[in-house]
This record gives C-alpha cells, sequence and structure tokens, in this order.
C-alpha cells in the first residue's frame, strides 16, 4: 500500500481510477435521482418533501466521513512524513466543507416545511453547523501560512486537534439540546426504514462517495502538478541567479 | 526542571504585571461586553437575571481571547521561544508553564469581578458561588485549547482573526457545561452537577492534549 505514496506511481493510479469514477458518478446520480425523485413513494406523514432526505442525508455522511479521513491523512503525514497525506488532506478540505454546506443548507430548507421554519437549535443542525466552523478554520490556517510544509504540518495538527473534539462537541451538544428543548423534532427515527426508502438513499449515498472520490483524485492531481510547477519554478529562480553571479565574477576577473 | 517550570510561569507573570493595563484591559473589556447587552436586549430585569450567568460566561469567552495572539508571538520574535526549545525543559511543559500564566495573569481577574457584573445581570445571589465555581474550573480549558491555536498562529501577523476562528468552535463544549452548571444550581441540583463536573473534565482533557498539540506545532515554527 506504501508504494501508492509515490507521487509518480499515485498519478499513474489516479489517471487510470478517474475515468471509471466519473462514470459511476453519473450513473449512480441518475439512477439515485430517478429512484429517489419519481420513484420511491411519498412519506406517509412526510408528503413529498421527504424527497429532501435523499440528497440531505448522504450529504451529512460525507461531511463526518470526509473530516475523519482528514484526521486519518493528517497523523499519516505527522507520524510518516508521506507528502501524499498532506496532498489528500489539503484537497479533502473544500470538498468536505461543500458536502456539510449542502448538508446545512437542504437541512435548512427541509426544516421550513417540516418544522415551519428555516433553522432550529436541534442538536443535529448544530452540531454540523460547528463542524462547519472546523472546516472553514483549517482551509483558512492552511491559507495564512505561506510555506507548504508549515502549512501541512500546521493543518495536521490543527485536524487533529479538531478530531478528538468532534466527539465531545457533539455529545456536549446533544446534552444541551435536551436539557433545553423538549424533544420536539422526531423524524426518521422509526427503527426500521421500508426498503422502498432505503434503496434510494443507499443509492444517493453510493453516487456522494463516488462524486467526492473522483474530486478528490482530481484535486489531488492538480495539487501535486502545482507542487511540480512552483519546486520548478523555485530550480529556475535558483539556476538564474547562481548564473549571474558566475557572471559578474567573471566580469570583475577579466578586468584588468 | 521544576525550578525552570517555575521560572517560566514567574517570568510571564512578571512580564504580565510590568507591560501595564493587560489584565486590567480585559477586565475592562469584559465589563463593556456585559454592559452592552441591556442596550441590545433592554433593561428588562427579569430577562436579564435569566440569561445573565450565559452571558458573562460568553463575555469571558470573548475576553479570553483578547491577549491570546500574544501568549508565544512576542517570544518568537525576539528569539527566546528558540531559546526555550533547546532549554532542558521540554517544549511541552514551557507551552504548559505559559499557559498557566496566563491563565493567572488574564482569566482570574475576569473570575474575581464576574460576581460584581452578574450582580448588575440581576443574578440571584444563590447562584452567584456556582457560577464563579463554573468559571474557575472551566476557564482552565478555553485557556489550554486557546494555546493550541496560538502556537498555530505564532508566526502570522495578523493571526488574531484566524485564532479566534480556529478556537471558538472547540470552546463550544466549555460554554455549555458552564452554563448548565449554573442552570443546575438555579434548578436546585446540589454544587456537584453534572454542567461543573463535565466542565471540569474539559479542562483536564485540555490538560492531557494542548501541552502535546501546543509544542508540536510551535516546533513547526521554529524547525
Amino acid at each position: 500500500m506504501w508504494s501508492f505514496a509515490n507521487p509518480q506511481r499515485f498519478l499513474g493510479l489516479s489517471r487510470r481510477l478517474v475515468p471509471w469514477l466519473a462514470s459511476a458518478t453519473g450513473l449512480l446520480f441518475a439512477a439515485g435521482l430517478l429512484d429517489a425523485l419519481v420513484l420511491s413513494p411519498p412519506d406517509y406523514q412526510q408528503g413529498e418533501s421527504v424527497r429532501m432526505m435523499y440528497v440531505h442525508v448522504p450529504a451529512s455522511w460525507m461531511a463526518l466521513f470526509v473530516y475523519t479521513l482528514m484526521a486519518g491523512a493528517s497523523l499519516v503525514f505527522l507520524v510518516w512524513r508521506h507528502a501524499l497525506a498532506d496532498v489528500a488532506a489539503r484537497a479533502a478540505a473544500p470538498l468536505g466543507a461543500g458536502f456539510t454546506a449542502v448538508s446545512l443548507a437542504t437541512g435548512s430548507l427541509w426544516g421550513k416545511p417540516m418544522w415551519g421554519t428555516f433553522w432550529v437549535w436541534d442538536a443535529r443542525l448544530t452540531s454540523v453547523l460547528v463542524l462547519f466552523f472546523l472546516y472553514i478554520g483549517y482551509i483558512a490556517l492552511r491559507g495564512a501560512i505561506e510555506d507548504e510544509t508549515r502549512a501541512g504540518r500546521a493543518g495536521a495538527v490543527l485536524a487533529l486537534v479538531g478530531f478528538v473534539n468532534v466527539p465531545i462537541i457533539k455529545f456536549s451538544v446533544d446534552w444541551w439540546n435536551t436539557l433545553h428543548q423538549p424533544a420536539s423534532v422526531s423524524r426518521l427515527d422509526a427503527p426500521a426504514i421500508d426498503a422502498s426508502i432505503l434503496t434510494p438513499l443507499l443509492l444517493m449515498a453510493a453516487a456522494y462517495m463516488a462524486l467526492f472520490a473522483t474530486l478528490l483524485l482530481l484535486r489531488m492531481e492538480t495539487e501535486i502538478y502545482a507542487r511540480r510547477v512552483r519546486a520548478a519554478a523555485m530550480r529556475e529562480v535558483a539556476a538564474a541567479q547562481a548564473r549571474d553571479e558566475t557572471g559578474e565574477a567573471a566580469g570583475a576577473a577579466a578586468r584588468p | 526542571m521544576r525550578a525552570l517550570f517555575l521560572a517560566i510561569v514567574q517570568r510571564d507573570l512578571l512580564l504580565a504585571a510590568r507591560l501595564g493595563a493587560g489584565a486590567g484591559l480585559g477586565v475592562f473589556f469584559f465589563a463593556m461586553t456585559v454592559t452592552l447587552l441591556p442596550f441590545g436586549l433592554g433593561p428588562d430585569l427579569p430577562l436579564l437575571s435569566r440569561i445573565g450567568p450565559g452571558m458573562i460566561w460568553i463575555a469571558a469567552t470573548l475576553a479570553s481571547l483578547l491577549a491570546l495572539d500574544r501568549l508565544f508571538q512576542a517570544d518568537y520574535e525576539d528569539g527566546s521561544l528558540d531559546q526555550l526549545a533547546i532549554a532542558p525543559l521540554p517544549l511541552e511543559l514551557v507551552v504548559l508553564a505559559k499557559a498557566i500564566a496566563h491563565w493567572i495573569a488574564t482569566a482570574v481577574p475576569l473570575i474575581l469581578v464576574s460576581p460584581l457584573l452578574a450582580l448588575f445581570l440581576n443574578v440571584p445571589a444563590s447562584s452567584m458561588p456556582m457560577l464563579v465555581l463554573s468559571l474557575l474550573v472551566g476557564t482552565p480549558a478555553l485557556n489550554l485549547l486557546g494555546a493550541v491555536g496560538a502556537a498555530l498562529t505564532v508566526s502570522l501577523r495578523r493571526g488574531g482573526l484566524l485564532l479566534a476562528v480556529l478556537v471558538l468552535p472547540l470552546y463550544v463544549p466549555v460554554v455549555i457545561f458552564g452554563v448548565n452548571a449554573v442552570a443546575a444550581v438555579e434548578a436546585g441540583q446540589g454544587m456537584l452537577n453534572p454542567g461543573l463536573l463535565l466542565g471540569m473534565g474539559m479542562s483536564l482533557f485540555a490538560l492531557g492534549i494542548a501541552p502535546l498539540a501546543g509544542a508540536a506545532a510551535l516546533r513547526l515554527h521554529l524547525g
């Protein structure tokens, strides 16, 4: 597995995988959306607006999954110093923030017909909002540090500190919510989900996952190329400086 | 090693006292934030008394951000952080010593004036001991987690705002536990209620991870 930590081998693998993943994304979204929006039955309580769930719930799953992946990559980068792990963490962060934003936006659009308001301080919504802030902090920190290696290591430390805090934040927000709000919201907490609902949900989850994998690989490729271009530019500048210096030295020696 | 640790605490406290106005300004900011509340919410005493403990906690949280970006920055700029990094004391303990000194210099004054400000907000006297106690056990967590953020942003010239964005999400549980500890006393529970214990747990948890993460963050800026 470690052999793919070599950027060159990774690029080879990634180039072969991306077309397949992209087609899978397209097919899964087509099938998932068809099933979710047309074929599956409306909910007996929520009616047609239950279809929001098929867009919303997988996005929330991805929001958590991507943060976990980022923390894992950060740990690998801090412990083994694999540059590719840093590339992965950096490439994943905006995608995770995007999924979190989709989850928040669709959740609040779903909340309007269900709860009569765009936002309630429900435990789940609130902890996803805090997760979104954690993503923004990570992206902002990496953006603020110019040196790429430093930015990577600072980001890794922050991602890990954030990751160990996520369960505590989740717990505290749940606890806060039960103390302040009697359970006013209950949806989909029924133990059994009917297959007619579960199938499109899982299809959509697979579609989101394929989309994420495609975008992640593309972003990682771009990042590797960007770093190579930067390194090449640095080498050119250094070579030009060296030429200038030797030229000046030669000129000075030729003078009488 | 213990002497070195105490020497760092003492030095930072001395610097805080001699530089002047640091802690005093923090207290003033805290008081000013609390004073703004009735302007925003109206002088409705029952309302203020209901939200008072929460507002004190939020004001204390914001005030704790004030001087945080300078926690390691001054030492980073004049090079003394490099000296501390090669000193026989592990960098983890340097982080802890500086966080402790920072807590004494900035949080303790806030805790001392908090009953007075709670009085302005008409918080019942029976809640006061718990408010002070919850701040006492909760603010170390703010300080320690903040120290990680300060270490991450130490070399950034304008890191103050970024620091706030980094650490405020991590402050969420501390505020929740602190405010709930006071609410539990108001609801008739004892002093040793879950909110207080969880707040204490949060401080102990931060005590475990913050020196490690803070030192790792400082090393990457020094290296």
